[in-house]
């Protein structure tokens, strides 16, 4: 059904730490790995090995300059996915009911067999989270791993999100948002975590956790010091007299 | 937005069609005459309607879309066609065939047609997303057409002629808001990657090297720069030809004329209705607003 519940019990997201994302893409790939082989129809490529490859992704790692006033730029590392929103505008607009958000955990699915591919929620979504796949012609977005979160076949250690499971760095992280002492609820409030474009009314789930302020700002180039440069000897006795002519 | 041709002809031809069926409801036909132009209403809106199917992924499962009516504005369209297409057929087959069956049906059938095509205006208005389509002009204009049309087509002039100019006005109405939308809406690469606290954000590097869905999608921007010209194809060719074959050619010349011309007006409107609408996931990628500011 395409209303969305009143409540989630629980409320399953991830916090992502700007500060700690190095850009590796190794989310983007174990996401790609993990869903190509289980649930659902698999990501697929188009012309992988061609001239113009392109394909199915449910992450995606943007990296911005940030330039503050007095201060070099800042590069920062942005992995973008579906943030399974409270008022999520893709599962309301589903024609079908296949788009749904779980009662239980807020996760935001597709049923695939019930979708027609017509492509409504993703207009309707503010981050790009959903990508119709072009071999399957179905609607395809983040399931935040449901099919390894309550695997009891799998070891405990791995039941998270494939993406939160290999990220070296640990930028990524996995929790219930409607806990205030989980990790990712805890995290969120001591780091101030924020929601991405809250004017587009979607509230969602997902938190991303500011770049810690730079402490040193003096120190930030090593080699300031060298920008200095006063010459000597010959060269300080052309200089001189070059710069009187 | 990426101006998929089947969308396109979708809405511009059951959209007329629906105008033209619900002209006929309610001032009718009789004999042979009514046969073709039942036949002609019937054929835009169906063959729009048949349009529709060609931009989903997986059309034979095109049925499903009648069960959300409850959240979805799709499906609300779906279920107003269908219920519209059935209110008017006993009606054409009572002008067909001379019944003295009275025009409540036909009436309520112009009702709901002007009602499918509200649904059809909604898919694209209730989208925050893009702020151009979020707006109460574009039921307006889906309704301007849809009444403009079947008056234009029916060639009924002294009620064809003032629609016009009315279609004229909300066309205007429509882009003027439009200019402005993107901006209005507030969203901005600081705003959506959450960086604006730390300085101005820009691209560094782009995600991926390939092009993909949502670029392909939402991120279209060949039809932006040719905005202007588009938009004074539309409102000449929708508005003021019909407007000049209507009140000086008249006769079936000018009716045929100004039908062709309108509908190609509506074409070129369409186009850019998509073609010039921005995605606010556009900002991610780095293309923000370029077409928000010039048109």
């Amino acid at each position: 059904m395409t209303c969305l519940p009143a409540r989630t019990d629980r409320k399953l997201g991830l916090v992502i730490d700007l500060d700690t994302c190095v850009g590796c893409h190794a989310c983007v790939t174990a996401c790609k790995g993990w869903n190509d082989q289980g649930y659902g129809a698999p990501l697929s490529d188009q012309e992988p090995y061609g001239a113009q490859p392109s394909g199915t992704f449910l992450n995606r790692v943007h990296s911005y300059a940030v330039q503050p006033d007095e201060m070099p730029a800042q590069i920062i590392n942005f992995p973008r996915s579906c943030l399974h929103c409270e008022d999520a505008p893709c599962v309301t607009v589903c024609p079908t009911g296949a788009s749904y958000k779980r009662a239980e955990d807020g996760i935001v699915l597709v049923n695939e067999d019930a979708c027609i591919g017509c492509g409504l929620c993703a207009w309707a979504c503010p981050y790009g989270a959903r990508e119709l796949d072009q071999a399957a012609g179905v609607m395809k977005k983040c399931t935040l791993c449901v099919d390894r979160i309550y695997n009891e076949a799998l070891p405990e250690e791995d039941r998270e999100p494939a993406c939160v499971r290999t990220c070296p760095t640990g930028a990524r992280h996995f929790g219930d948002f409607a806990d205030p002492e989980s990790h990712v609820s805890r995290l969120t409030a001591e780091r101030e975590g924020f929601a991405l474009m809250p004017g587009m009314g979607t509230k969602p789930v997902n938190r991303y956790l500011p770049p810690r302020k730079k402490d040193r700002p003096a120190e930030a180039s090593p080699l300031a010091p060298l920008l200095d440069i006063r010459a000597g000897g010959l060269a300080g006795w052309l200089d001189r007299v070059l710069g009187k002519i | 937005m990426h101006p998929a041709p089947s969308v396109i002809l979708f809405t511009v031809l059951s959209g007329a069609g629906f105008g033209f069926l619900a002209l006929l409801g309610i001032f009718g036909a009789t004999g042979t005459a009514a046969f073709f132009l039942w036949g002609l209403g019937y054929g835009l809106a169906v063959a729009g309607l048949v349009s529709s199917a060609f931009h989903l992924g997986n059309p034979r499962r095109a049925l499903l879309a009648f069960t959300q009516w409850r959240t979805s504005w799709l499906s609300r369209e779906a279920w107003a066609a269908v219920i519209t297409l059935g209110l008017f057929a006993p009606q054409a087959l009572a002008d067909w065939l001379g019944f003295d069956w009275g025009r409540g049906f036909g009436i309520a059938g112009a009702v709901m047609s002007g009602v499918t095509v509200f649904a059809s205006a909604m898919i694209y208005a209730q989208i925050r997303a893009v702020p151009r389509w979020h707006h109460w002009t574009v039921p307006l204009v889906f309704l301007g057409y849809w009444a403009t049309g079947g008056l234009v087509l029916g060639g009924v002039a002294p009620l064809a002629l003032p629609a016009l100019c009315v279609l004229g006005g909300v066309l205007a109405l429509h882009w003027h808001f439009g200019r402005r939308a993107f901006a209005r809406a507030a969203e901005t690469m600081e705003s959506a990657t959450g960086l604006g606290g730390i300085g101005a954000v820009s691209v560094f590097e782009q995600p991926h090297t390939g092009g993909n869905y949502l670029l392909r999608e939402m991120i279209h921007v060949v039809g932006r720069k040719h905005a202007e010209r588009v938009r004074m194809i539309a409102m000449v060719c929708s508005v003021m030809l019909p407007v000049i074959a209507l009140a000086w050619l008249g006769g079936v010349t000018g009716v045929v004329l100004a039908a062709l011309t309108h509908l190609l007006g509506a074409l070129a409107q369409r186009w850019l209705f998509f073609a010039e609408a921005e995605h606010v996931v556009g900002l991610y990628y780095g293309q923000r607003g370029g077409g928000a500011a010039s048109g």
